[in-house]
């Protein structure tokens, strides 16, 4: 047995996904069932107290979930993973491990506009408490660290405006300020970037965009970088602590490096309850096997279709950080080598309406509310994702009233272009 | 050997070919992770030894306590050490009072002591801390893979359906050692500060 690192394309393909058992089924049967039969009581018990491996009812794991949580840590060099329903669950269920009635969290303001909503709204009724911090200004991170805060929280390619974050740095304020870095890896995929190199202690993803690649399947996943220590200061009760839901165990004592990912599931997955489809499971794992070729290509295309806007006189401005003019093009050197992902948006001289105009002209790209599909995507996020916001909110989060979003798909780049051309055109 | 990050093989060798496992700090206790580790080792075929003063006169899963190394009366493969850092010391100093002498001590997850560790590899035994050989077989078989674990393995082999009390193959290839490169940085880190 050689200790020989493969190359990720070998992890996409098989990290987790071993023939079945029972069977010898190649590809990963999905396991559709709640439950799993005990062996006797004895077994049942050891699984309960969490000191047996195997399965017990799907909300709390399922076999072709874990293939899907092993294929992702693998992918991002974690320790271990927890798949859970959406990308919005996966954000829930970390911070209900990190953060008690009172406390604050970090984030940077360039995020996603659901995860916005859901910092503001959702998590104030749950009493944690948000902070916002500038992404472009690593100091605004540092000065909004307080005794209450437990966590900060950054996407690596951020939606909608495609730019890039400076993971380094902000991990260098999180390990001050003592409290784990979260990031967001959506958009990049760890095809394009993988944060737990640049120091982060936490990723999640939303399953739904890149990893699963279709657009047919809503899921979310959490990974544990098995870097942070959560038994300092007892800041971390739900690791450091015994729980009383399992006889007093403590889950950092027990499992280590990867007690994190272990919390999200016994206490976050177990109690909160959103617990992927096992069927969702199987469709992402099948996406995930091309996730190199459909990143790749993305990236061209999305390059492509950057450099024949930014030419275009009908289009004021793009940002695209692959595009050597960019603001954030030196970030995307360092931290995306291989493109800029494949979601940027830009902006018409025309403003609002030329942008309401765009979007009902085109006729391959489609109107709607996601990105990361293997066809080209197009929304104006201030009518739609980012309505919500405030006009400064918008602007801020790069979502102004006069922008346009695509997320570019694997679709030939000369027909991209040539569909965006006639409907800039007319 | 490098304490930092233990290659696979290194681990694989061990769990291979040890047959008797004294646990020094087994408790009776089912919610504590030496009783778990104890159960699982006894499950998975190898001939374990509770070793606890606290608790001799009474059985743990039918095998009696002893109350120290010397009282076993019979070789050993293998000495895992459920104690604080602080309590190594002692107990690797009495292993080496055996005769014959153990192949292997091993210190659980959060137990290391860089010079108990020294004296015994100079003796030729083999030493691992900071790990637990639950995690570490489950991670080789893959069985932990039922809990979303990265095993950093593959295989393309079909693997038989465990059942109770089998030993599972833990010869899968390896995907780059025991750790992943982040969280071996972080606990290189860690023993730095402290
Ligand atoms: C960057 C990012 N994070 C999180 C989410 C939320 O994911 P989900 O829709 O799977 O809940 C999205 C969805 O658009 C996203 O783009």
């Amino acid at each position: 047995m050689s200790d020989r690192l493969p190359g990720f394309s070998t992890l996409a393909v098989h990290a987790g996904a071993q023939p079945d058992p029972t069977t010898g089924a190649r590809a990963t049967p999905i396991y559709q069932t709640t439950s799993f039969v005990f062996n006797d009581a004895d077994h049942a018990a050891s699984l309960f107290g969490l000191q047996a491996f195997g399965n017990i009812y799907t909300r709390i794991g399922n076999p072709t979930n874990a293939v899907l949580e092993e294929r992702v840590a693998a992918l991002e060099g974690g320790t271990a993973a927890l798949a859970v329903a959406s990308g919005h669950a996966a954000q829930v269920v970390v911070l209900q491990q990190l953060m008690q009635p009172g406390d604050e969290f970090i984030a940077a303001r360039k995020l996603y506009g659901g995860s916005i909503n859901q910092f503001t709204h959702a998590f104030k009724s749950f009493g944690w408490n948000v902070v916002w911090a500038d992404p472009d200004d690593i100091s605004s991170f540092e000065r909004a660290v307080t005794p209450r805060t437990k966590a900060i929280f950054i996407e690596s390619i951020a939606n909608p405006a495609g730019s890039i974050t400076d993971i380094e740095a902000i991990s260098t304020v999180a390990r001050k300020a003592g409290v784990p870095l979260i990031v967001d890896n959506t958009l990049a995929s760890p095809y394009l970037i993988r944060p737990i190199d640049h120091g982060a202690d936490i990723v999640v993803h939303s399953l739904t965009k890149f990893l699963g690649g279709h657009g047919n399947s809503l899921g979310g996943i959490i990974v544990d970088a098995g870097t942070f220590d959560w038994s300092t200061g007892g800041k971390y009760p739900m690791l450091s602590e015994p729980r009383p839901e399992y006889h007093g165990i403590k889950l950092q004592e027990t499992f280590g490096n990867f007690a994190f990912a272990i919390a999200c599931r016994v206490l976050g997955l177990r109690d909160l309850g959103p617990a992927l489809s096992p069927f969702n499971a199987f469709m992402i794992l099948t996406g995930i096997e091309t996730l190199p070729l459909r990143m790749q290509k993305q990236c061209d295309n999305a390059k492509a279709v950057a450099e024949f806007l930014a030419g275009h006189s009908a289009v004021a401005s793009v940002s695209y950080a692959g595009l050597p003019s960019d603001k954030y093009h030196q970030l995307a050197r360092k931290y995306a080598p291989k493109g800029a992902g494949a979601v940027f948006t830009f902006s018409l001289k025309g403003g609002y309406d030329a942008g309401v105009s765009l979007v009902s002209k085109l006729q391959l790209f489609s109107h709607l509310a996601n990105v990361g599909d293997t066809r080209s995507l197009v929304i104006h996020p201030a009518s739609t994702t980012h309505s919500q916001l405030d006009d400064a909110a918008k602007i801020k989060s790069g979502a102004g009233p006069d922008v346009v979003r695509l997320s570019i798909g694997i679709e030939d780049k000369e027909d991209l272009i040539a569909d965006l051309e006639q409907a800039l055109g007319a | 050997m490098n304490h930092d990050a233990y290659p696979d093989n290194y681990i694989r060798g061990i769990l291979n070919s040890v047959k008797s496992i004294a646990m020094v700090g087994a408790s009776p206790v089912n919610v504590r992770p030496s009783y778990f580790a104890f159960k699982y080792l006894a499950q998975r075929g190898y001939d374990m030894i509770p070793v606890n003063p606290g608790h001799v006169g009474k059985e743990l899963l039918g095998k009696p306590f002893v109350a120290s190394l010397s009282d076993i009366g019979r070789p050993i493969d293998m000495i895992d050490i459920f104690r604080n850092s602080s309590h190594i010391l002692p107990v690797v100093e009495e292993a080496l009072t055996l005769d014959p002498l153990p192949k292997v001590i091993w210190m659980q997850l959060g137990a290391r002591d860089d010079v108990a560790a020294a004296k015994a590899e100079s003796v030729g035994i083999k030493v691992v801390m900071n790990r637990c050989p639950k995690i570490e077989y489950g991670r080789l078989s893959s069985e932990i893979s039922w809990m979303g674990v990265n095993s950093r393995t593959l295989s393309s082999k079909r693997a038989p359906a465990p059942t109770q009390g089998m030993r599972l193959s833990l010869n899968r290839m390896s995907v780059g050692g025991g750790d992943t490169a982040a969280s071996d940085r972080a606990a290189k880190n860690k023993s730095e500060q402290s």
